[in-house]
């Protein structure tokens, strides 16, 4: 069985390039632009892992996170948070408010994989 | 008839009906009847003046003297006349102060001094002790003439036994019992005695009548009336003299001095002392005394001439004593109920003044002289002792015993040598050493306890010397060469004739120096040191005792904490506890509280109580045993000086800290408000770092992923990889315009920024950025219209900066106006001082509160749903900080789904602007 991942993010060109990854690595995908947009996939799409990031429109990364995991129907979804900003109180808060995963922007590809990888049970 | 049994009996029952008068005068006053609350009665008291001296002695001294046995009256008569202004100040003085005494007076004067409180009583009893032997020879002589009625000669002047064997010391030793009786029953705490005053009274009276009664006897029974006893003593050329003022009757300086002797024994013989000023009752009764007792004086010494001439005239002269006239006239004339009614009459006189004198002398002792040395013996320890009324009782009973054999012994020693006018005369030079000390310490604020110790000391030092000593050697106790060589053989040493001053009688010799001694020593050591505060604020009380109001006089400065308790038992121990507790309770109505328990320990009751235990063991000592209860802190001058100074700094310091701490106020205020300012920059350069951060960030990620995925997958399509390269590309592109961006922004907020001005026509500017536009305009479809005046002058400014600016605009324009169909428009015109340029397109427009949002860093507005821009954020706020840093000002006109314009002004005087934005 396949496993979904959803990327939420709203820069077109680094969307492309997780597009990209997860799709050589072949995991089903889907990519939501804004935060509403977002939780609206999640519940739908069901993915395993959410790649998530903390800049978005409309609702904040951070937002999404909390709702996800306050929602039970969602599951245990893995979610890594994806940010430029490497703030020390903002992974303390992704991780708080229950990301299984921080990456700052740029990232490795190798590492992305890995931790995705990791948290699929792979 | 006149027998010993007859005589004593009378005498007996005399003592004992003043006795009863006095018992029933004490009775009526403690039921607050008082009998002698009456200005009669108190002018009678004051005759106790008018002793054996008056009614014995005048007479005396009369048959030598002839008028001169007058100054001693006149002294009196014509101080009387000053009562009204100097014994009222005394009286006020001393009830506002609650003073017992004379010596109390003195002492409390100076400061309250035990000292000088001492000093007085010995004086006063060393001085008074001839006086009182002058009585009890006056008993005696005349107790032993009328048991040898009828025989009038004189006394065989044996010796008699000293003490037990001599009757005198009897009659002395009577006299200790009745003055006990009279005087010792309890302690009162004003000292007053009104069964006394009333027994006084009566015996002033005795005598009185006696005196008259012997002399109408004389003048009309044995001779014809006064011109009859006139006219045959004229006719003895002896008598004659006495009749006339000069001569025999003493000159002007024996008048003089005594004269001055009688005012001063009128007001500070301790006897006068208690009758006038202790027990006065109210001070009105003076107006009245101040006429009757002159009056009193006149009566009592109209017949003294008669009888001296009448008793000259009868007896041979030298055979019988001139002092006993008044006695052995009745008797030679057979008429001893007469005679009888005499001898009581001197009695009385006698025993009141023994009496009076003695209970003043004796509270004196004990007060002022006793207590204190009592008080400071450590061992004792009577502070501890609960009750002392019956300590001090028994110190005045031992007093009024040694007292009277004091004055037993020195009749015995001296008494024979002198008549007695002139022991008497002693006794007055000596109380006339307080007269410097009290008149001054009334009437003068400087004279100070060091002024009043060396006064009175060296006034009794010479009266000592000059009177006292003398009256020894005249007995025989002492060489007479002390009298006739002075001491040491000295010459100038001798003791009446001091210094060679000769030709003054003993009296005015003595008077004479003792007061200059005294009254020198009291100025000039009152001038040398200035008086302390206890004394200068008790100089006040004294002196301005007239004018200061009753309630306050008498209360210095007082600092110290007291218990009502510990001064209730204080009080007690020295009145009893009953009366104490009675006058704690009248207190307490008088002050509004309903029972002691609620009296406030202030200085007001703390001074009532030492008031009232001062009227039993005298002020000095009374202010000691008060600050042993009450933790007194007492304070001087330069104290009270200290305490205002300190006071006055402190309101000055005060005052500066106020001013400090408001300024502190408003300094804290100054700094919160940076601090705010700051912690927002801070915030604010926070914010810029970190957005900038993730600005740049986000590019490179991109950069990054798709380098790796290049790398990491060979085998990628064509299209692909030239997909996945050109972002790279393109990516790249956005950091490197980003960085720039944010460097030039940066640069041109911080100031660093290079402005190469130059003058520009803004026509061409406009036209090249037109043309470097044009490709892209094409490609999407928009329209670019310009619109420029014919004239336009030129502008100084940096050309590349302004083509900056116009690029921004125009791509900004052409991102947003409406696809298809985008049309901008340039407009340039001059408008007053200004150039101003549109640049307009017809987008979507911009909403009212996105107006300012667009010109703030990294703020990008649009349809966030549809379009993400592509712009960095930076463009708008970077041409506003170029137009601005011009003079200019950029905004943007717009409604939403109406297009906007951009707009901006540059002024063609550059100075102008500035005053321009001033305004």
């Amino acid at each position: 069985m396949k496993k979904r991942v959803l990327i939420a993010e709203d820069e077109p060109n680094i969307v492309a390039s997780l597009e990209f990854l997860m799709n050589e690595t072949g995991y089903e995908f889907r990519t939501a632009v804004n935060g509403e947009e977002a939780l609206r996939a999640a519940s739908e799409f069901r993915p395993d892992l959410l790649l998530l990031d903390v800049m978005l429109p409309l609702k904040s990364g951070f937002e999404v996170c909390q709702r996800v995991r306050g929602d039970e129907t969602l599951g245990k979804v893995k979610i890594i948070m994806l940010t430029a900003k490497g703030r020390e109180t903002e992974v303390a808060k992704g991780l708080a408010l229950g990301a299984d995963a921080y990456i700052t922007k740029p990232f490795a590809t190798r590492e992305l994989l890995d931790t995705v990888k990791r948290l699929l049970g792979e | 008839m006149l027998t010993a049994p007859v005589v004593l009996i009378a005498s007996f029952a005399y003592l004992g009906l003043l006795f009863a008068i006095a018992y029933y005068g004490d009775k009526r006053a403690d039921a607050g009847r008082s009998i002698i609350a009456n200005p009669y009665i108190f002018a009678l008291s004051l005759a106790v003046y008018c002793t054996t001296w008056t009614f014995y002695g005048s007479v005396g001294r009369a048959a030598t003297s002839g008028i001169g046995f007058l100054p001693i009256y006149l002294g009196p008569t014509l101080m009387a006349a000053l009562w009204w202004y100097v014994m009222l100040k005394i009286i006020r003085i001393s009830k506002q102060n609650r003073i017992t005494s004379i010596a109390d007076f003195i002492a409390s004067r100076y400061g309250k001094s035990q000292m000088l409180g001492g000093l007085v009583t010995i004086i006063a009893v060393v001085g008074i002790i001839p006086y009182i032997a002058l009585q009890l020879k006056a008993i005696a002589n005349t107790f032993s003439i009328i048991l040898h009625v009828p025989e009038t000669t004189a006394l065989d002047k044996q010796s008699a036994p000293l003490f037990l064997g001599d009757n005198t010391f009897y009659i002395a030793m009577l006299l200790a019992a009745f003055t006990i009786l009279f005087g010792t029953r309890h302690l009162d705490a004003t000292e007053r005695h009104e069964g006394l005053v009333a027994a006084i009274a009566f015996e002033s009276l005795v005598k009185l009548v006696a005196f008259i009664a012997v002399g109408i006897f004389v003048t009309f029974w044995l001779y014809d009336g006064f011109g009859d006893i006139f006219s045959r003593a004229a006719q003895v050329p002896e008598l004659g003299a006495l009749l006339t003022l000069g001569g025999a009757a003493g000159n002007y300086t024996t008048w003089a001095s005594l004269t001055f002797l009688s005012m001063a024994a009128i007001m500070f013989l301790p006897r006068q002392w208690q009758v006038t000023v202790v027990e006065n009752v109210d001070e009105r009764h003076l107006t009245k005394a101040i006429w009757l007792f002159p009056l009193y004086l006149l009566a009592i010494n109209i017949f003294v001439l008669p009888i001296a001439l009448g008793g000259l005239m009868h007896f041979p002269s030298g055979t019988v004593d001139a002092d006993t006239f008044v006695l052995t006239l009745p008797i030679a004339e057979n008429a001893p109920g007469l005679a009888l009614f005499a001898f009581i009459g001197g009695l009385s006189a006698a025993t009141g003044m023994v009496i009076v004198e003695t209970i003043a002398l004796s509270t004196m002792v004990c007060n002022d002289l006793v207590m204190p040395v009592l008080l400071r013996m450590k061992g004792l320890r009577l502070t501890a002792r609960r009750d002392l009324s019956g300590l001090l009782l028994g110190i005045r009973r031992g007093a009024i015993v040694l007292i009277l054999v004091l004055g037993y012994l020195y009749f015995y020693l001296a008494g024979e040598a002198y008549a007695l006018v002139s022991i008497g005369l002693i006794s007055f030079s000596a109380v006339a050493q307080f007269a410097p000390a009290i008149i001054g310490g009334i009437f003068w604020k400087g004279g100070t306890r060091a002024g009043a110790v060396c006064g009175l000391g060296a006034g009794f030092l010479v009266w000592l010397y000059t009177l006292l000593l003398p009256s020894f050697a005249k007995s025989g106790w002492l060489p007479i060469s002390f009298l006739s060589e002075g001491m040491f053989g000295i010459d100038l040493l001798k003791p009446q004739q001091l210094f060679g001053l000769s030709g003054l009688d003993d009296i005015a010799h003595c008077l004479f120096w003792s007061m200059l001694a005294n009254i020198g020593c009291y100025g000039a050591v009152s001038l040398v040191k200035a008086p302390s505060a206890a004394e200068h604020g008790q100089a006040t009380v004294f002196v301005d005792a007239l004018r200061l109001s009753g309630a306050t006089a008498g209360q210095r400065l007082w600092r110290g904490s007291a218990s009502v308790n510990e001064l209730l038992a204080l009080l007690g121990r020295f009145l009893g506890p009953e009366r104490a507790r009675e006058a704690f309770e009248s207190y307490a109505r008088v002050r509004g509280a309903r029972s002691i328990e609620l009296l406030a320990a202030d200085a007001s009751l703390v001074h009532h109580a030492e008031s009232l235990l001062a009227g039993a063991i005298g002020s000095a000592s009374a202010r000691v045993m008060v600050a042993s209860v009450v933790a007194e802190e007492p304070l001087g001058l330069d104290e009270v000086m200290n305490i205002i100074d300190e006071a006055s700094q402190v309101l000055a310091y005060s005052r500066q800290l106020e001013q400090k701490s408001r300024e502190l106020e408003a300094a804290t205020e100054e700094l919160r408000g940076a601090n705010q300012q700051l912690k927002e920059l801070d915030r604010l350069k926070d914010d810029f770092i970190s957005t900038v951060t993730h600005e740049l960030r986000t590019p490179l990620t991109s950069i990054r992923a798709f380098s790796e995925i290049l790398k990491d997958n060979p085998r990628l399509d064509e299209d692909q990889r030239g997909k996945f390269l050109g972002i790279v590309i393109k990516e790249s592109e956005r950091l490197t315009r980003l960085i720039n961006q944010v460097l030039d922004l940066s640069k041109i907020e911080s100031g660093n920024a290079e402005w190469h001005s130059s003058e520009i026509d803004m026509r061409e500017v406009v036209d090249d950025a037109a043309a470097a536009v044009s490709q892209m305009f094409k490609e999407n479809g928009v329209e670019l219209e310009i619109d420029v005046p014919r004239e336009l002058p030129t502008i100084v400014a940096d050309r590349d900066r302004l083509m900056q600016v116009m690029l921004n605009l125009l791509s900004n324009a052409a991102k947003f106006c409406k696809r298809p169909g985008g049309r901008v428009s340039v407009a340039l015109a001059r408008q007053d001082g200004f150039l101003r340029v549109d640049v307009t397109d017809n987008g979507i427009g911009i909403s009212e509160s996105d107006k300012e949002v667009i010109f703030e860093k990294f703020r990008q507005v649009g349809d966030a749903l549809t379009d993400r821009p592509q712009g960095t954020g930076l463009g708008l706020p970077i041409c506003r900080q170029i137009i601005n840093h011009f003079g200019g000002r950029l905004w943007v006109q717009s409604q939403r789904g109406a297009g906007a314009t951009f707009s901006f002004t540059l002024p063609f005087d550059r100075a102008r602007p500035q005053a321009r934005a001033a305004a």
